[in-house]
Formats: C-alpha cells, structure tokens, sequence
C-alpha cells in the first residue's frame, strides 16, 4: 500500500475543506471572489504536480484503486476543465450565486468523484466516485436559487439521476452474483456469454449512458443543461462525461472485452442514434445553452464509437477528441458566460453584435463551435480523423459515414450561431469583460487551434496513456 | 426436519417482501404506502438471516426501518397532515398500464434469466463473526471507497443545506 500515490486527490479534497474554512473567515459583505483564485491556483499547482506521477503502474490496496497513465491523463483533463471553469465563473457566481464559497468547494469534491471514477478499478470505488460526482452535481444544478428554471432542473436531475444509478447498481449485483468479484480483471477471467451476464451488462450500460446522455438516455440533457448555472452546465459536458468514458473505458474494455461480439452491435446502435437525434434537433434550438446540449449529445456519440474499435487507436482516439472537446467547450461556455452576465439572458438572439462589442469572445465562439464541428485545420477535425479511422479498420464504415455526414450538417447550426455574432449589434451598451474570462477563452482558442495544425504530442501522450489497458 | 424449516421462512419471507412491495406502489396513500415499505425492509431483512448474513440483516432493521422509514412518515405527516388521502395517485389511467406492461416484461426477463443461467455455487461456508471481518475489509481493502463515502455525505450535507436555506431576501 502506498499513500503517495493518492497525493492529487487527497491535495484536492485539503483544497475544498480549505474553501469551506475560508468562506467562513472572510467577513459577509465583503466580496468572496478571492475563493475563485484560491480554488483555481490551487487546481493548477495539483495539475502540475500530476505531471510527475507518469510512467508509475501502480496499485493500491490489493488492485481495487489503479494508478497508471490512463487514469492519470484522466485526471489531468478533469483538473484541466476545472481550472478553466473556476477561472470564468467567477464573474458569474458573483453576479447569480449567493453561496460562492460552498459553490467552489462542491466542484472540487465532484472533481474529487471524478478523479476516483478515473482511478476505480474494482466496481465499488467506481460506483461511490461515481455517486460522489453525481451527488455534487444534484446539488450545483440546482445551485441557482433565485430562478425557477435552475431548481426544475435540479428536480429532474436528481430524480432521473437517482433512477439511472439504481439501474447501473442492478447491473452490478448481477454480474457480481455471476462472476463473484467486484474486481475488473477477475470478472473478465470468469465473464462467460450466459444470460445473468449480458442482463447486468446491459443494464450497466444503461446506466453509464445516461451519464453520457446518449439517446435514447439523453432526455434529462437540454432541461438540465439550460436550467443549470452555465459554468455548472459546462462541467457537465466536460467532466462529468469524460468521467463516464472513463469509466466506460475500463469496464467494457477489461471486464467485458471477452464479450465484445455482445456488445459491440448495441453500442454502434446508441452511437449512431445520437449522432443522428443530437444533430438534427439541435438545428431548431433558440437557447445556446440547449443548443450545446444536444450538440454535446451528438458528441458524446461521437466519443463513444471509439470503444467499437477496442484496441490502442480506438481509445487513442477516444482520449484526444475528449480533451478537444473539453477545450472547445471551455471556450462556448466561457463566451456564454460573458455574454449571460452582459445581457443575463442565453437566448442565441443574445449573441446579436458580439464581434463588434468584443471580436476576440466572437472569434473564439467561432472557433470553438467550428472545433466542435471539426472543420479543418481546428482540433475537432483531426479527433475525428482518428475516432474514424480506428473504428473503419474494424468494418463500421456504414458508421463512418454517417458520423462525416452529419458532422456536415452540424456545421449548418454552429454558423447560424456565428452569423448571428457577426450581425448588427441591437444595443450599445459597453461590454466588459473580466481578465480572468479573457484568460480562458485565449487558452481555448491556442489549445484548438494548436492541437489541430500540429496533434502530434497530443496524440502521442493519448496513445501512452491507451496502451497501460492492453 | 431443519431443511423443511428453512424452506418454508424462505418463502414467508419472500411472499411479505414480494406482497408488501406491490402495496407500495399500489396503495393510495403515502404513510400505508411507506408502512408498507418498512414491511418490505423486514422481509428483506429475513432474507439476509437466512442467507447468514446476520450483521447486514441489522443493518437492515437498525437503518432502513429504524431510520429511512419512521422519517418518511414523519415526514409526511408533518408535511401534509390535511391532504393525506389520495397523496399518492395511482388512477388506471394509461400511463400507468403501460409502465404495468413493461414493469411485468421486466419481471418475465429476469425470471427467465435467472431460470437460464448456469450459476456457480459457492463452496465457501458462511462466515462466522462477520463484523470483525466487515470491519476489518472496510478499514484495509476497501478503505478508499469508504473515505470517499465520507466525503459523499459532506458534500450531501452542505449541498442540502445550501438547497434547503433558500434565498436570503435583503
């Protein structure tokens, strides 16, 4: 047993108590904005220091918690979309959110939720990581006390959500009856094709795509996301999905990869079905907000035909088009943000005039939505070059083609968005926006632009941290 | 002789939790319907003695009866004391049949899977003393799980405070 390999999360869980302490301390009418830096400092020094625990394979306690480089970049991404949210929301939590500091520390324990999803490598760890993250997020939906639609969303959230865990927690005890172990690598030596089996299987499935809000799981995703505080809403898409997949990753790939054959037609089917459902209704939304939502419905398809390849390129691609995405949607919802505090509606008709107010916030906006699109030469393009290239190796070209036709007519509703930034301003009201927004829209505009002219080491740090599976 | 005597509590048991589960969802009023379900929970409970699992068996009792479902009728009864009939709508409207349909589909599946599986036995005897060795798992091999529980009703704790404060209005 060795204690330094849990140092990220234990540093991350001293962080929120510390938040907790110091919201306390700060005096009431003074303003607690401080607690914004103080969490998002303190992201970055653990995100930095996770940088050193590459190459280490190690287990804790008897395997049931892995730390190897999968889950390592895992975290990184969480911490990485945490950092940035905590960066732009500041603003908003100040202008929309009454409880500031207990706002930031129940992030960084759903970071903490996460970051166990990442490491779990029995089903029990998995299930409370998971739960943890889930729990924070009921209460962060809901977080908004003074509009009515945050706390429907929070409603609806915690009820469904509750639902979807009792489903993947029934599946668990089948496969747990079955097989006898709750521990990854001992189900996949006694998984055989029987019925108990494939019922739990399925049902874990069930469970972990509602997560993912893949159809026909999905319909939680517009209400809650447009509902939710947008930096809220932008976790959401950013990690509480990339934690999902993570989890996906593992269990379907170490546990179930015996019974792929199974599997694999079911997962080509929700896959292409969200792509599908998730693009073509985004088309006729007015709210950016629902509009990200089922765009990252489509995307979460997207990521998820990764796992049909199964092997090294499959989840290198799964890998890198997750962090694009967690960078594109940084940049979307850190523009929202700005433009919800200017104007505090999310209606798309908002966006009216925003390249003459602020063309850099416009610009990014632009990029990130042609990222999510994945027209060349942003990231989006080249993750979908390898999600595509993995699985057509493996003879789902029909899936292939699909994804490219969509992903065509995806690009007809991100540039309705941008025509309408690059219309006529309806006000003249000056907008302001805070340095530390700025801040992350710059990193996200760099990050989508760099990883998709030169992928290269991002790519090849995805395809490291693929290969601690086989 | 001890055989038939463990046969016949199996299906006692069984029959109280199956019974009084189907009056939770079918009962039309919330405090018979959560009477019903502390019912279920010592049933269930039964369950577990019979599978020797004697600790999780109190468990059950202390925490879901003891607990879970004196609050619920408590709450409710301090909740909505006046409007208590009819809280818990159940009509046979359309809806309702069709969730039936699926619920009993649900059912034939399960039945059918758990009929159809080669299951393996466990050879392993029950175990004796079973807190010292729960206690023992909790605090060694399952330890990240239980501080990350930890954390779970922390986080539970301060998001329904927060939730449940409500606006301050200035």
């Amino acid at each position: 047993m060795n204690i330094a390999l849990l140092t990220s999360e234990i540093a991350v869980l001293v962080l929120g108590l510390l938040i907790i302490i110091f919201d306390v301390l700060i005096p009431r009418q003074e303003t607690h904005r401080s607690l914004g830096y103080i969490a998002a400092c303190g992201v970055l020094a653990i995100l930095v220091h996770s940088m050193t625990q590459y190459g280490a394979a190690a287990t804790v306690y008897q395997g049931l918690f892995v730390v190897d480089n999968l889950a390592l970049f895992f975290k990184q991404l969480f911490l990485a979309a945490t950092f940035l949210t905590l960066l732009f929301s500041v603003e908003y939590v100040e202008k929309w959110i009454q409880n500031s500091g207990e706002f930031y520390a129940l992030l960084l324990f759903a970071l903490l939720g996460m970051m166990v999803m990442a490491s779990a490598n029995d089903l029990i760890t998995m299930f409370i990581g998971m739960e943890l993250m889930a729990i924070v997020f009921y209460a962060l939906v809901g977080f908004e006390l003074r509009s009515k639609k945050s706390s429907e969303a929070g409603m609806k959230y915690l009820m469904l959500g509750a639902a979807s865990s009792a489903i993947m927690l029934y599946g668990m005890s089948w496969v747990y009856g079955f097989t006898g172990s709750l521990v990854l690598s001992q189900i996949a030596v006694k998984a055989t094709a029987s019925p108990a089996m494939l019922l739990g299987m399925g049902l874990m499935l069930a469970g972990l795509c509602f997560k993912l809000s893949i159809v026909p799981f999905h319909m939680w995703a517009p209400d809650v996301y447009e509902g939710a505080p947008t930096p809220i809403t932008a976790m959401l898409a950013m990690g509480s999905k990339a934690a999902a997949f993570a989890v996906l990753i593992r269990v379907f790939l170490i546990a179930f990869s015996d019974l792929q054959e199974y599997w694999a037609t079911i997962v080509s089917l929700l896959a292409a079905a969200s792509m599908i459902v998730g693009i073509v209704v985004a088309i006729w939304q007015t709210n950016i907000k629902r509009m990200l939502a089922y765009s990252s419905i489509a995307q979460a398809g997207y990521i998820l035909s990764g796992l049909l390849a199964g092997n090294v390129a499959g989840v290198k691609g799964m890998l890198f088009y997750a962090v694009l995405y967690m960078f594109a949607t940084a940049g979307a919802f850190a523009v929202s943000t700005a433009v919800k505090n200017h104007n505090g509606s999310d209606e798309i008709e908002g966006f009216s005039g925003l390249a003459q107010k602020s063309p850099l916030l416009a610009v990014v906006m632009t990029i990130s939505l042609l990222s999510m699109a994945g027209l060349p030469p942003m990231a989006g393009f080249v993750g979908k070059l390898y999600l595509f290239t993995a699985i057509a190796d493996k003879g789902y070209l029909w899936l292939v083609i699909l994804g490219f036709v969509m992903s065509m007519i995806s690009v007809y509703y991100y540039m309705l968005v941008v025509k309408t930034m690059y219309s006529k301003a309806r006000d003249q009201q000056e907008f302001v926006v805070r340095g530390s927004l700025q801040v992350v829209a710059v990193i996200s505009l760099l990050a989508s632009l760099f990883i998709g002219i030169y992928p290269g080491p991002l790519a090849k740090l995805a395809n490291f941290a693929a290969q601690a599976l086989w | 002789m001890n055989e038939w005597a463990y046969t016949a509590a199996f299906f006692i048991f069984a029959a109280v939790t199956v019974a009084s589960a189907v009056g939770v969802v079918t009962k039309n009023d919330l405090v018979h319907s959560s009477l019903l379900l502390a019912l279920c929970f010592v049933g269930v409970s039964g369950l577990y003695v019979l599978l020797q699992a004697d600790f999780l068996a109190a468990v059950q009792l202390l925490v879901y009866n003891g607990a879970i479902a004196i609050v619920f009728v408590l709450g409710t009864m301090l909740t909505r004391r006046s409007i208590r009939h009819g809280t818990n709508h159940s009509e046979a409207d359309a809806p309702s049949r069709l969730i039936g349909l699926i619920s009993g589909l649900f059912v034939a599946v399960t039945l059918g899977v758990i009929a159809t599986t080669p299951w393996n036995y466990s050879s392993a005897g029950a175990v004796q003393d079973t807190p010292a060795v729960l206690g023992r798992l909790i605090l060694t091999d399952y330890m990240i799980a239980m501080e990350v529980a930890a954390v779970l009703l922390l986080a539970a704790m301060i998001g329904a405070i927060v939730l449940a404060k409500g606006v301050d209005e200035e």
